[in-house]
């Protein structure tokens, strides 16, 4: 495990010689330079990035469990092996992550313990089931689209193992995108039964998808401070309408229609895509863990971890007996 | 030296049955295990275990898939329908392969045993007189060569570290011997096989497998049971009802739209 290795000096407001500090750390950011874990940060920085990275972790780990329950029910040998692999490479993304942020002083366990304690948040989407094999496809379209956009924004921001990270991740994304929209090609021009399948779990997952890149720019109040430090470089709305201008062309091509209630509609002008508001308010409350799945996923998050304790016990003492004979990578 | 057989078409009569039957036992095993492997992606007891938990089940499925193409090249139907459409009594599984994943434990030495039988078929499979058969046997011993490794260090380290891992160790080897001891369950084409030099004998892979096994688990600090009772009847398609729920449950979506692509 990657200790904490930073020495704390003085990185707060009303420390001695922090606005100094401050305003260099802003000129090297506004350079274009890259803060690396050993660097000076402002703790407002640190916290701020410890607080995204580990959200971004739970949120790989969590989105594993809604399709990783559809593994044993993939409808081909093909499906099959794309599915488990997706599957696979969301769980290293979380294991990506929470190295990253292990770089700036919160070790994997206690991302761990908050986030099975139902304290640390993840993703609003994946406080939603994943109903039928339909639901499948569209998340790894979908919802892979929409944090492609995201993540490659995110990778382009001023803290560099972060960044490192999110660039491999988004790499694999692009496979998981590919894979989801080669199922959602499928189902939509298969049977009147899985165009069906398609369009009703798309009308289910509209608004988890809607909501996706987090509240309106009106309502976001960590925005301001992260693009000033370049952690983000896009607004949450600037995302959305990056999402929708790629992808509702891609969804009405494939014969599938968005919810009425959304009042869909494009700007000829702009380009942009207006709708209607999301309710903020059930967002939050979604991400708090009342969305219809989120006892289910911290239940199995926690049963994981509980059931898996005597192994990782295990671990240890053995990784302290010389006496293994057989070592593996 | 024997004669050997270059490919589909140049075997024939009972030797053509006798390796297809060969060929659905490798091809099972590695489908069935590979399902049950696979409900881990997402669940194992550390992300590093996690990752190397589920390539294996992808090794072991796209295995699976690499025999039913060779069946097929023996005029059996194509690897998704004999994957999606069979009843159980048509697969040729252990019961080893088939079982719930139980705890770690279960799975760490269920694998284990696996793999010992697996390196020692394939071993003798690279130096069959089947050649499409051979061939891929030599291609799957390269993979085969890390499982095993993997599958030694866990048994290695859990058997003996603490007294709950190492009863929870104990505990699978008592409940998996037997089911084990079912992989060599001897069959009416075992002999046909063997002289054909398809594969060596149910019998001769046992011997390789036990002295291996029991050296190892001695090693780490476990026992093997005395007086098991091989359980056998998986070769001939008698089941036990578990693989019936996991063909339901892996045919699930399939059924839906039979004739569909998915
Ligand atoms: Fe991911
Ligand atoms: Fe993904």
């Amino acid at each position: 495990m990657i200790r904490c290795n930073h020495v704390v000096q003085n990185d707060k407001l009303g420390d001695p010689g922090y606005e100094e500090s401050l305003a260099a750390f802003e000129a090297r950011i506004a350079h274009g330079d890259k803060v690396e874990a050993g660097d000076w940060m402002p703790d407002a920085y640190r916290r701020q990035l410890i607080r995204l990275i580990h959200v971004h972790a739970n949120s790989e780990i969590c989105g594993a469990l809604p399709e990783g329950g559809w593994i044993p029910h993939a409808p081909n040998l093909k499906r099959k092996l794309a599915l488990i692999a997706k599957v696979q490479d969301e769980v290293g993304h979380a294991q990506l992550l929470y190295r990253a942020a292990e770089t700036l002083g919160k070790s994997r366990e206690e991302m761990v313990e908050e986030l099975i304690s139902g304290k640390a948040k993840y993703s609003n989407v994946f406080h939603y089931h994943a109903e039928t094999w339909a639901d499948v496809a569209t998340i790894s379209w979908l919802i892979d689209a929409g944090a492609i956009v995201n993540q490659r924004m995110m990778a382009e921001g001023s803290y560099g193992p972060y960044g490192r990270a999110l660039k491999r991740i988004c790499y694999e994304e692009a496979f998981h995108l590919t894979h989801g929209y080669d199922m959602c090609i499928t189902l939509a021009g298969g049977t009147k039964k899985q165009h069906d399948m398609l369009q009703d779990a798309l009308n289910r997952w509209w608004k988890p998808i809607m909501m996706f890149h987090g509240p309106s720019d009106k309502e976001s109040r960590h925005n301001e401070i992260l693009m000033k430090w370049q952690v983000k470089l896009k607004s949450n709305d600037e995302q959305r309408q990056e999402f929708l201008r790629q992808y509702v062309p891609k969804i009405y091509e494939l014969g599938l229609t968005i919810p009425e209630e959304w009042n869909l509609r494009l700007d000829e002008d702009t380009g942009d895509w207006h709708y209607t508001e999301p309710d903020w308010a059930e967002f939050l409350s979604v991400v708090r863990g009342n969305g219809p799945a989120s006892a289910l996923r911290l239940r199995t998050r926690k049963m994981a971890h509980v059931e898996g304790a005597w192994v990782r016990e295990a671990l240890e003492v053995a990784a302290r007996d010389e006496r293994m004979p057989v070592s593996v990578n | 030296m024997k004669k050997t057989f270059a490919s589909p078409d140049s075997v024939s009569g009972e030797s053509r049955d006798a390796l297809i039957d060969l060929i659905y036992r490798l091809a099972d095993d590695d489908l069935i295990l590979g399902h049950r492997n696979s409900v881990w992606t997402g669940l194992a007891p550390i992300l590093e275990a996690d990752i190397a938990m589920s390539s294996l089940a992808q090794d072991e499925i796209g295995q699976a898939v690499a025999y039913y193409r060779l069946l097929h090249d023996l005029g059996e139907p194509d690897p998704d329908t004999l994957a999606f459409t069979r009843s159980a009594q048509d697969y040729r599984c252990a019961s080893l392969t088939l079982l719930d994943r139980g705890d770690w434990a279960f799975s760490t030495v269920r694998q284990y045993f696996y793999d010992v039988y697996k390196t020692h078929r394939l071993a003798s499979l690279s130096d069959g007189t089947y050649a499409p058969l051979a061939q891929l046997a030599r291609k799957v011993r390269g993979e085969q060569k890390y499982h095993m490794m993997h599958s030694r260090m866990w048994v290695s380290r859990l058997g003996d570290a603490t007294d709950e891992s190492r009863e929870r160790m104990q505990r699978s080897v008592d409940t998996l011997y037997g089911h084990a001891l079912g992989l060599f369950e001897p069959t009416p084409f075992e002999q046909i096989i063997a002289d054909h030099g398809f594969c060596t004998t149910e019998s001769g892979l046992f011997e390789t497998w036990r002295d291996e096994v029991h050296s190892m688990l001695d090693h780490a600090g476990l026992t093997i049971p005395g007086d098991v009772t091989p359980k056998h009847g998986g070769r001939r398609g008698q089941h036990l009802p578990e693989l019936q729920l996991l063909l339901d449950e892996m045919q699930q979506v399939y059924r839906l739209e039979p004739t569909a692509q998915w």
